[in-house]
């Protein structure tokens, strides 16, 4: 009994968590010391204030968005593939196809919110889209905005040379993917875009926000051309959907994929530029 | 899996009510609730099963909201930004939420997180040291000196300020 009493047990005792085994002691001496006993009853008053205060708020109705990630599916490999696989259908004007896998939850989407479920289903992309405008628009050193801004620039200067379209030709290729992997830091493979009619061109090193970028040209027959951007600078970002962006005459489809943001550029209309971008996608992703 | 969904469904009015004090009823505290219910949502398998989701989650807020801290001066949210949320409520409750969250904004955050965890949320001191992966001592003492400080600004005493003096 005779141990002194320390300050974490007279916290405690504001709690009413101190060991049975303490509470006499603790009681002497307070008994013994008005003003510790005081300013601990003050201590005991406060915290009755901030319950009493904020308990209200307990009782508020929660906004929706809040929990609406909880009616999706839980995040897995191939999730947000989907997301944004569905998103680029959108964009191109195709219909939704379901895969099967994601069935289930949709049927628990339905279950749960019977008129909500397509919206939720369909929004998130969009949702994750705002929010991470939301947080570009707090001033982030390196904005999302400037990724498709930059890229059509970089399409729109190039894009029109005739002999120095690039710095490094396709003929080179193992060695325009070495030269580009090292200066960006970062394994980079160009997709291979021969089914829709696209040949690889060649490559070169551009100035980014805060590094290296690199940008792939493609051609096809007619000698129209695509152009690729690819920056390893965008970590501060979040993933996010395919985005659309008209700069001039030049459309763009960009997403950021972890610290790799891309951007497909072309004098294509949406839907045309949407089918190649889907195939870049699909070569880019980590087979799942 | 519904249960587990139902269960972090239970959480989130705790974790909006700890989220608007902790940000003194600034309009950015649902978007912190938002992405910590978001951030459990994807990590409940990290979740031990058994153990307090709500502590859990409490853990997961205070990591997404240091985080938040630590971004550059830009990105921080402008003084202007701050909306008590009581400001058009004149009722004697309203003013008396106001100045509550006015007291709780001059503690340091460190002292304030435990403090609400301690007094408001009801965690025991074991609770709020995982979740804020810090030492049993450190909770106590920055429970105690979070307490004693909102005292003082509660009875419109001097607070000393938490800059030490180098002689």
């Amino acid at each position: 009994m005779n141990t002194p009493v320390t300050e974490a047990e007279l916290q405690a005792w504001v709690d009413g968590r101190l060991p049975p085994e303490r509470r006499g002691a603790v009681d002497a001496h307070l008994a013994l010391h008005p003003a510790v006993a005081a300013r601990l009853q003050a201590y005991r008053d406060h915290d009755a204030a901030l319950r009493a205060l904020y308990q209200p708020l307990l009782e508020q109705p929660v906004p929706p968005a809040i929990s609406a990630r909880l009616s999706l599916p839980l995040r897995r490999p191939g999730w947000r593939r989907w997301i944004l696989r569905q998103r680029l259908a959108a964009q191109a004007g195709q219909g939704h196809a379901w895969p099967p896998a994601l069935r289930a939850a949709a049927m628990l989407a339905l279950m749960v919110s019977a008129g909500a479920a397509g919206w939720l289903l369909h929004g998130v992309a969009d949702h994750a889209a705002d929010r991470l405008a939301a947080a570009d628009t707090r001033g982030g050193a390196v904005s999302l905005a400037a990724l498709p801004r930059r890229a059509a620039l970089a399409h729109a200067v190039y894009t029109p040379e005739v002999r120095h379209a690039v710095e490094v030709g396709a003929d080179q290729q193992a060695h325009l993917v070495a030269w580009l992997s090292k200066r960006l830091g970062a394994q980079l493979k160009p997709p291979q875009l021969a089914a829709q009619g696209y040949a690889l061109e060649g490559g070169r090193l551009l100035p980014g926000q805060s590094g290296p970028v690199a940008q792939f040209m493609y051609r096809d027959a007619s000698g129209a051309r695509l152009t690729l951007y690819v920056s390893t600078e965008q970590s501060h970002n979040k993933e996010t959907g395919f985005r659309f962006a008209q700069e001039g005459q030049v459309s763009v489809f960009y997403w950021i994929d972890g610290r790799y943001g891309y951007a497909l550029s072309g004098n294509l209309d949406k839907a045309a530029l949407a089918t190649v971008a889907n195939a870049v996608y699909a070569q880019l992703e980590p087979a799942l | 899996m519904q249960d587990e969904r139902d269960r972090l469904i239970a959480c989130i009015p705790r974790l909006r009510r700890y989220a608007r004090a902790l940000l003194g009823g600034r309009a950015d505290a649902d978007d912190l609730v938002q992405d910590t219910v978001e951030r459990g949502w994807d990590k409940l398998a990290s979740w031990r099963r058994g153990s307090d989701m709500r502590a859990w989650l409490f853990g997961i807020m205070h990591n997404l909201h240091v985080d938040q801290q630590r971004r550059p001066a830009l990105n921080t949210e402008p003084l202007d930004d701050q909306l008590p949320l009581a400001a058009a409520d004149t009722s004697s409750d309203g003013l008396a939420l106001r100045d509550m969250d006015l007291a709780l904004q001059q503690l340091p955050p460190e002292q304030r997180a435990v403090l609400l965890m301690v007094a408001l949320e009801d965690m025991r001191y074991d609770e709020v040291a995982a979740a804020l992966d810090i030492p049993l001592g450190t909770v106590m003492s920055r429970l105690s000196r979070a307490r004693e400080r909102l005292r003082l600004i509660l009875q419109g005493q001097p607070v000393p300020s938490t800059l030490k003096v180098v002689k």
